[in-house]
């Protein structure tokens, strides 16, 4: 049944290819919403026992001569991925309901990254698995390239080669699994007993592979152009779900399959899981952009994600992959206020300029998530991204004390600069020097556009706010089906 | 296997032969008619109204002639599947083994899809002798798949290149074209000479032309390391590192891609290069089985094995390095195309069966790509009047169909799934991985990652060109008119759609090839 949600993507891609404008964002939306009710369906549906170890839904083969299966799997890492994609499509569809060129186009390439990252939290196999985390690169570039602002095509070009870059690393350690056991099949394959010295390098290969795309530090600089320079569509769709892939595969693939491997490189990932948290917070403070801000902050948060995966302890794997869905909520939302609310509006981004606008004065609904997703993002109690943070931080402190300590101190920064950013945006200090006429902000005499806040942007932005307080308040929801899931795995046995 | 060598008459030769002798009375009846209908008199003073009927002529001879052309090599591939399988004639000069039959049924699909080029392009002089020249080709590609013998492989190996030199330099009113004959034509005869040279230092060793004889000589009498054998191994590769444009010996191949007429330069790098690689993976995994030597990093042993990894890493570097800094398509596809011979040959080093079959898979996969890709840029020349990237800028607004289709051919060059170049590569470097114990051949295959990591980039600047850039041509003059290029258009619709076909069902192909590789 989950299996629809890829079939369901890839037939609404096709379909808006063939059909006319007029309902290209409806067959979108439509299509979207389909993934997300498949994943509500089975986050119902499946007793919670069934979701601790990775089940078979489907295995066909495919190549035979090669051992190749088409083969799906879930378990509760998954199904928490597929939510979270499922989420993140959705409001990103409501999010680009006003896109005006190029209609079909963009919605077959955002639901072609869409298709590709269900494919990938689903797989089974690895070289489907691979094929679909390759699958995702190239839609991003027209993404960008085409739809995108500022420096689209760097940002595009950039972002693209770093994914292609960590893919070649992906590509070796995934030929080296597969020559050296035989198979493809990812649960077989992790059970299988790999030489010491073969781990020791194809580990590192493996996982820094996929780190690319996670935006870890120092691999993290395509990230914030990238984010900065895609449509906010984009940008939802890169920092709620595509950097997600990377720590996904991470856990599932690299950690899964080399344990020693990951043994010996563990404290390193730490290292710089715990070096991004910081830097990138700090970086973010000093930003003037605020697309840059939020870009800085999802890599400081993806730290997070880092350092919880490689602490390795049940809890704070556990915890890691919840971030993994809070992260794709919060950042979703920081870019729909920041890209769509604020940007159509003020045509800008410059928080300075912004701070001279008030803008809480006009767009009241735009404030109010923006400080939802603020507090979300700081790790303010009740909601997720304080659920995933504490239990990150509980589960390392047995394994990594120290670095559990310079965490807290991030968190202090991380909470510095999204405040300032929540000041600078929404409440300057400076008297406005906007007025409301007839409902539509007087900022910029020649757009023509409706300027209060549309109804479709309060839906995307009400399914976020909604999915981030739930699982704050209610974090068991998705932690019993994590944790089940991450204790099967191999390397904490 | 029927070892009749003496007492096989004429008439069962020809039974054995017949493909290869349908489709040279085919070329010579494309020639007849070609004579009959085009013939236009070159007097000095033609008339604006003769000149509009000799136009109106050669459209109508080349559709007759590329209709013939075409039935021709139709009637050929289903002989080919006739005939009984499991046959060596000569001493391996004619072998038919389910293997040959399918690449020459591979062959004469791109024959076919060159002609189908061919015949959309309405205005080409000398309809009849162009296309006798491809089925010219045509038959030295069966003879060079279809034997297991020096001479016979030499003797297709000249006819192929023969009829290649003329088929570069065809367009007789661009000097380009004439410039990428003559470099085709001086380095090709170069390397022949090589080859011819390095062919006969083996016969004088072994005294034999037969492959599997020349191997068993190997194994038993010779130590494998003499000086005169590595001279002799060299020097006829030599000869097929040229035709497949490896680097050091590619120097021809960024002019004649881009002088030569389009169908020319489709069929050089498609059809050409497949047949080269069916015959140099013959003539070293048979022939020269018992000097392989080995390429492994931590194992490094003298024979062919070294030689090709070598030529294989030096081809994916140049190649794709040099890619980076071309601005014409053709001449991107052309150091494109020395890359991809790179990353084939891998398959070959690897020198086992599936080593084998995964570099013969990538090229078939590989030319049929490129046939499409020079399809479409068949038709922005002739929209345009160019193939730099300036001509396809905004290509995506004019005719989404056929940006649609360069993406795809584009994107599978690359090796991005789901399309067909992403399994190819997928197959080779996994086949080279596994030949070697502890992943000796590991080295080879990074130089190769790396090489399709920056190939990436300048497929994606031709793209760039088509779907972000604004035309730079005025809109008036659309590709898309259907009127007359429905069949180019249909062409390489169909050819996209086979390029993700076999990326979303490789085996379709993959089982095949790997099943007859011997």
């Amino acid at each position: 049944m989950i299996a629809w949600t890829i079939y369901v993507t890839f037939a609404g891609a096709v379909l808006l290819l063939l059909s006319p404008r007029a309902f290209a964002r409806w067959i979108a939306l439509l299509t979207a919403f389909a993934g997300l009710a498949l994943g509500l369906i089975e986050l119902v549906r499946t007793p919670i026992a069934d979701l601790a170890r990775f089940t078979t839904i489907v295995r066909v083969p495919w190549v035979l001569a090669l051992g190749i299966n088409y083969h799906l799997a879930i378990d509760g890492v998954s199904l928490t991925m597929v939510l979270v994609t499922g989420i993140s499509a959705v409001s990103t569809v409501l999010f680009s309901w006003d896109v005006k060129e190029r209609q079909n186009e963009f919605f077959f390439w955002l639901l072609l990254v869409v298709a590709g990252c269900y494919g990938v939290f689903l797989s089974a196999d690895l070289f489907l698995f691979f094929a679909f985390y390759e699958l995702v690169i190239v839609p991003k570039y027209f993404l960008i390239a085409v739809f995108g602002s500022t420096n689209k095509e760097y940002g595009a070009m950039k972002l693209t080669l770093y994914s292609f870059f960590g893919g070649m690393f992906v590509f070796v350690g995934i030929l080296a699994a597969y020559v050296t056991a035989g198979t493809l099949d990812l649960n077989q394959l992790s059970q299988f007993q790999f030489s010491p010295q073969l781990q020791s390098w194809a580990f590192p290969a493996l996982f820094l592979g996929f780190a690319v795309l996670a935006g870890i530090w120092p691999l993290h600089t395509w990230a914030p152009t990238g984010h900065a320079a895609a449509p906010t569509a984009g940008s939802m769709l890169l920092a709620g779900i595509v950097m997600k892939l990377g720590s996904y595969a991470g856990l599932r693939v690299a950690m899964n399959l080399f344990p020693q491997g990951f043994q010996m490189w563990g404290k390193w990932i730490v290292l710089l899981g715990v070096i991004g948290i910081v830097y990138a917070a700090a970086v973010a403070l000093r930003q003037h952009d605020l697309k840059f801000v939020i870009g800085y902050s999802s890599v400081s948060h993806m730290g997070f994600v880092m350092f919880g995966l490689a602490a390795a302890t049940a809890l704070s794997v556990s915890g890691a992959v919840l971030q993994m869905f809070s992260h794709g909520v919060i950042a979703a939302l920081l870019f729909a206020v920041a890209g769509r609310m604020i940007y159509r509006r003020t045509h800008t981004r410059e928080l300075d300029v912004l701070a001279g606008m008030s803008l809480s004065r006009v767009l009241p609904f735009a404030a109010f998530t923006f400080v939802v997703a603020s507090a979300a993002s700081m790790g303010i109690p009740g909601f997720s991204g304080f659920a995933a943070e504490i239990t990150i931080l509980i589960g390392a402190w047995k394994t990594y004390p120290v670095a559990v300590w310079i965490t807290g101190a991030g968190m202090v920064l991380v909470a510095a600069f999204t405040l300032r950013a929540l000041k600078q945006s929404f409440f300057g200090e400076a008297r406005s020097t906007v007025q409301l006429q007839d409902g539509r902000v007087a900022l910029d005499p020649d757009w023509n556009e409706q300027q209060t806040i549309t109804a479709a942007e309060k839906c995307g932005a009400c399914l976020l706010m909604f999915a981030t307080i739930a699982v704050g308040l209610y974090p068991k929801l998705l932690l019993d089906r994590i944790m089940p899931a991450v204790e099967a795995m191999r390397f904490l046995q | 296997m029927k070892a009749a060598d003496a007492t096989i008459s004429y008439l069962e030769l020809l039974k054995f032969a017949s493909p290869e002798t349908i489709v040279v009375i085919t070329a010579l009846a494309v020639l007849a008619v070609g004579l009959g209908t085009g013939r236009v008199k070159s007097t000095a003073t033609v008339s604006t109204v003769q000149r509009a009927r000799s136009a109106s002529n050669s459209a109508t001879a080349m559709g007759i002639c590329s209709a013939v052309a075409g039935l021709g090599l139709a009637i050929a591939a289903g002989v080919v599947l006739q005939l009984p399988q499991g046959t060596t004639l000569f001493g391996g000069m004619l072998v038919i083994t389910p293997f040959t039959s399918l690449f020459k049924i591979i062959c004469i699909v791109l024959a076919f899809f060159t002609v189908l080029l061919i015949a959309s392009q309405k205005s080409t002089p000398h309809p009849g002798e162009y296309l006798a020249l491809v089925l010219f080709a045509t038959v030295g590609l069966m003879l060079l798949v279809g034997s297991e013998e020096f001479l016979m492989i030499f003797i297709g190996l000249e006819l192929l290149g023969l009829s290649l030199y003329v088929m570069t330099a065809f367009d007789k009113t661009d000097i380009r074209s004439a410039e990428a004959g003559l470099k085709y034509l001086l380095f090709g005869s170069t390397s022949s000479a090589f080859t011819l040279f390095g062919i006969s230092l083996i016969y004088g060793m072994t005294g034999t032309t037969s492959l599997p004889a020349i191997s068993q000589k190997l194994a038993s009498a010779f130590p494998t390391s003499s000086g005169l054998l590595a001279v002799g191994i060299i020097m006829t590769l030599v000869g097929f590192a040229f035709k497949i444009a490896a680097a050091p010996f590619h120097l021809w191949a960024p002019d004649a891609y881009q002088g030569a007429p389009v169908p020319s330069a489709g069929f050089i790098a498609s059809a050409s290069k497949v047949a080269s690689f069916v015959v140099l993976g013959k003539i070293v995994l048979v022939g020269f089985a018992p000097v392989r030597g080995s390429a492994a990093w931590h194992a490094m042993l003298a024979g062919w094995s070294p030689v090709l990894a070598v030529l294989a890493a030096l081809s994916i570097l140049v190649g794709n390095l040099v890619a980076l800094a071309q601005s014409n398509v053709r001449r991107l596809l052309a150091y494109s195309a020395v890359a991809h011979g790179g990353y084939t040959l891998i398959g070959i080093v690897a020198g086992d069966r599936e080593g084998f079959s995964a570099a013969l898979f990538y090229a078939s996969v590989y030319a049929v790509t490129l046939v499409g890709a020079f399809g479409v840029v068949a038709m922005v020349r002739h929209e345009t009047g160019g193939d730099d990237f300036s001509n396809f800028r905004g290509l995506a607004f004019r005719s989404p169909f056929m940006a649609g289709c360069m993406a795809i051919f584009m994107l599978s060059l690359a090796g991005i799934p789901p399309l067909a170049g992403f399994f190819g590569k997928f197959y080779v470097f996994s086949a080279a991985l596994r030949a070697t114990p502890n992943h000796g051949l590991l080295w080879l295959v990074v130089v190769a990652l790396l090489g399709s990591f920056v190939s990436l980039y300048y497929y994606l600047i031709v793209l760039k060109a088509i779907f972000v850039d604004e035309a730079a041509v005025p809109a008036t003059h659309r590709v898309d008119s259907l009127s007359s290029d429905l069949l180019q258009r249909s062409t390489v619709i169909g050819l996209a759609a086979a390029v993700l076909l076999l990326g979303i069902m490789p085996g379709i192909l993959a089982t095949r090839i790997l099943a007859t590789v011997p």
